[in-house]
């Protein structure tokens, strides 16, 4: 996924002279060819992150759009003051891609989780929370990035993420929960992020009948379609890897009860929210084996 | 305006300001009011008609709470008339009591510590890297140097030789809740910028002639961020308020007020 990202990141940067690419002193393997290509426009800040986020603010300021690439909580919890006051408050284009979403970097440990920060740079005025699935929604994603003038919070997998999708030229809609797979049932499950992939996998065990969406935006979300699919499927489920305070499924709570309490929405759906209860994990595991251990599983009893 | 008169003028409108708003910070204010004076009449190029202009200096305040002394001063190179202050720490006023952005001439918003010479760095780094002429300066308390986004910003900008930034460090000795050196020791300060591979100059931050001669040196620098320690007194200007940690924080009252300005205009 951080390939695709980067790799399409090259693409519009070879037109737009006004991308420019800070890493925090990682992206081994990964961010050479940007370095390579536009040396002018790559910069390698070092293991100071505060400092970061000033430069990148300050050359936004001066016109640039500039992109900060990072292991997910380093660019984003360690430097939250800067991110707010220096770049939000300003809406300023600075976009932050994160690598290594929920438990990618699994046994590395809590420290690599990224577990919370959806919550945290959604709650920040002016920043829009992206959030792919596949390697052609972070294509995607970093294509829309490119002519987007604000603040971006982008959290990205690693390496080796399968692409769910067919057709991974599509373009996205700033918002738009991207389809996967219609049904008439009242069920309908939106995911974020790579467990997208496994969840799928689950569904076609389970022969669950189900609307299946990716979520590639967590804020804005799309209210019109939300409402739609709320009153189409009347039992929600939403999986995502993150705790299950401020993240995925409280957005569309939020959103979902705001609808209701206007009168929009006559039913007040069923929500069902598969995320992380509140704990940090304390033992190595793969990706796949944190997201067992902690219930992130889908079950035929969440269905109608 | 020379500059002694133009800092008579910030010393005046700054207390001014704070009298009628009842607000704090009027000693950092007044530390760095000659600073401000010498820039603004004799180092900086800008146009007040257009505050945006590209070729102009970059000025950031991050002191952000002693901002009074840089409204007034803004006010005295023309970017809006003396009088809009007067709603300043009132309600809907854009001047805000911690530096705001949205006032014509204001690069950036501060408040929290720390943040003006990482952002500035980053400004720094786009004109040298698009070639282009314009100095970047940043204001910064002497408290705040215990901030380490300072530090790494002073590694970055030094190891990137952005020789056309320079810090101003407002070195009046006194901080939040005590002096410098009791609160958290920055000596030996000279040692440590240089360390840091900064150009360093300690001067006298209320004798003018040094002040310009340290911005003079500063913009034939070809190599090196400079670092401008101005060892000021806090609360320059007003007996009772110098050297005194109580005008971190009080207002003055009708009586102060008036004493004040009768010791400005002397």
């Amino acid at each position: 996924m951080r390939t695709a990202f980067i790799q399409q990141l090259i693409k519009e940067a070879e037109t737009n002279d006004k991308i420019f690419l800070i890493v925090g002193d990682l992206g081994y393997h990964v961010v050479e060819p940007f370095r390579d290509k536009f040396p002018k426009r790559f910069l390698n800040a070092g293991i100071a992150e505060q400092n970061m986020i000033g430069v990148a603010a300050g050359l936004a300021k001066e016109g640039y759009n500039v992109y900060i690439y990072s292991i997910a909580n380093f660019p984003t919890l360690r430097c939250l003051e800067e991110i707010r006051n220096d770049v939000t408050y300003y809406n300023g284009s600075v976009k932050i891609v994160a690598v290594g979403a929920g438990f990618a970097y699994g046994s590395l440990g809590m420290s690599h989780h990224a577990t919370e920060e959806i919550g945290i740079m959604r709650t920040l005025p002016n920043m829009v929370v992206a959030s792919p699935s596949d390697p052609g929604e972070a294509q995607a994603v970093a294509s829309f990035t490119a002519n987007y003038p604000g603040s971006m919070y982008i959290r990205l997998g690693k390496a080796g993420e399968k692409q769910v999708f067919p057709d991974n030229q599509e373009k996205l809609q700033l918002g738009h929960l991207h389809c996967l797979r219609e049904s008439d049932s009242k069920n309908i499950l939106l995911a974020t992020g790579s467990i997208l992939f496994d969840s799928v996998n689950q569904i076609n065990e389970l022969s669950i009948d189900t609307a299946i969406y990716s979520v590639p935006f967590i804020k804005p979300l799309q209210t019109e379609q939300l409402l739609k699919l709320a009153e189409k499927h009347p039992n929600m489920v939403v999986i995502e890897e993150h705790q299950k305070s401020c993240g995925l499924g409280c957005a569309i709570i939020e959103q979902i009860s705001d609808l209701y309490a206007t009168g929009r929405l006559k039913n007040y759906p069923k929500i069902h929210r598969l995320a992380i209860n509140d704990e940090y994990v304390h033992i190595a595991g793969s990706e796949e084996y944190l997201r067992k251990f902690t219930h992130l599983t889908l079950s035929k009893d969440l269905f109608c | 305006m020379n500059s002694s008169d133009f800092a008579k003028q910030i010393r005046e409108m700054s207390v001014k300001m704070v009298y009628r708003a009842n607000a704090s910070h009027i000693g950092g204010a007044m530390s760095m009011a000659d600073i401000l004076a010498v820039l603004y009449t004799d180092v900086m190029k800008y146009n007040p008609q257009k505050p945006n202009w590209e070729g102009r200096d970059r000025f950031l305040l991050s002191k952000g709470h002693a901002c009074v002394s840089y409204y007034a001063t803004l006010a005295l190179a023309g970017f809006f008339p003396a009088e809009e202050l007067d709603s300043y720490g009132q309600n809907g006023s854009k001047f805000l009591c911690h530096i705001s952005h949205l006032v014509p001439g204001v690069e950036i918003s501060a408040g929290s510590l720390g943040h003006g010479l990482p952002y500035g760095t980053g400004i720094a780094l786009a004109g040298q890297i698009r070639e282009q002429d314009y100095h970047t300066f940043v204001l910064l308390g002497d408290g705040e140097m215990d901030e380490g986004s300072n530090w790494e910003a002073l590694m970055f900008a030094s190891h990137h030789h952005l020789n056309r930034l320079c810090a101003i460090i407002d070195y009046n000795k006194i901080q939040s809740l005590g002096n410098t050196n009791e609160v958290m020791n920055l000596e030996p300060l000279v040692d440590k910028l240089k360390a840091f591979n900064c150009h360093v100059l300690n001067i006298d931050g209320h004798n003018h002639e040094e002040i310009l001669n340290a911005f003079r040196k500063f913009e034939v620098q070809t190599d090196k961020p400079t670092v401008i320690i101005a060892n000021t007194v806090k609360g320059k200007g007003v007996s009772y308020m110098e050297n005194n940690l109580a005008w971190h924080y009080k207002s003055p009252n009708e009586e102060q007020y008036e004493t004040a300005i009768k010791e400005i205009e002397k």
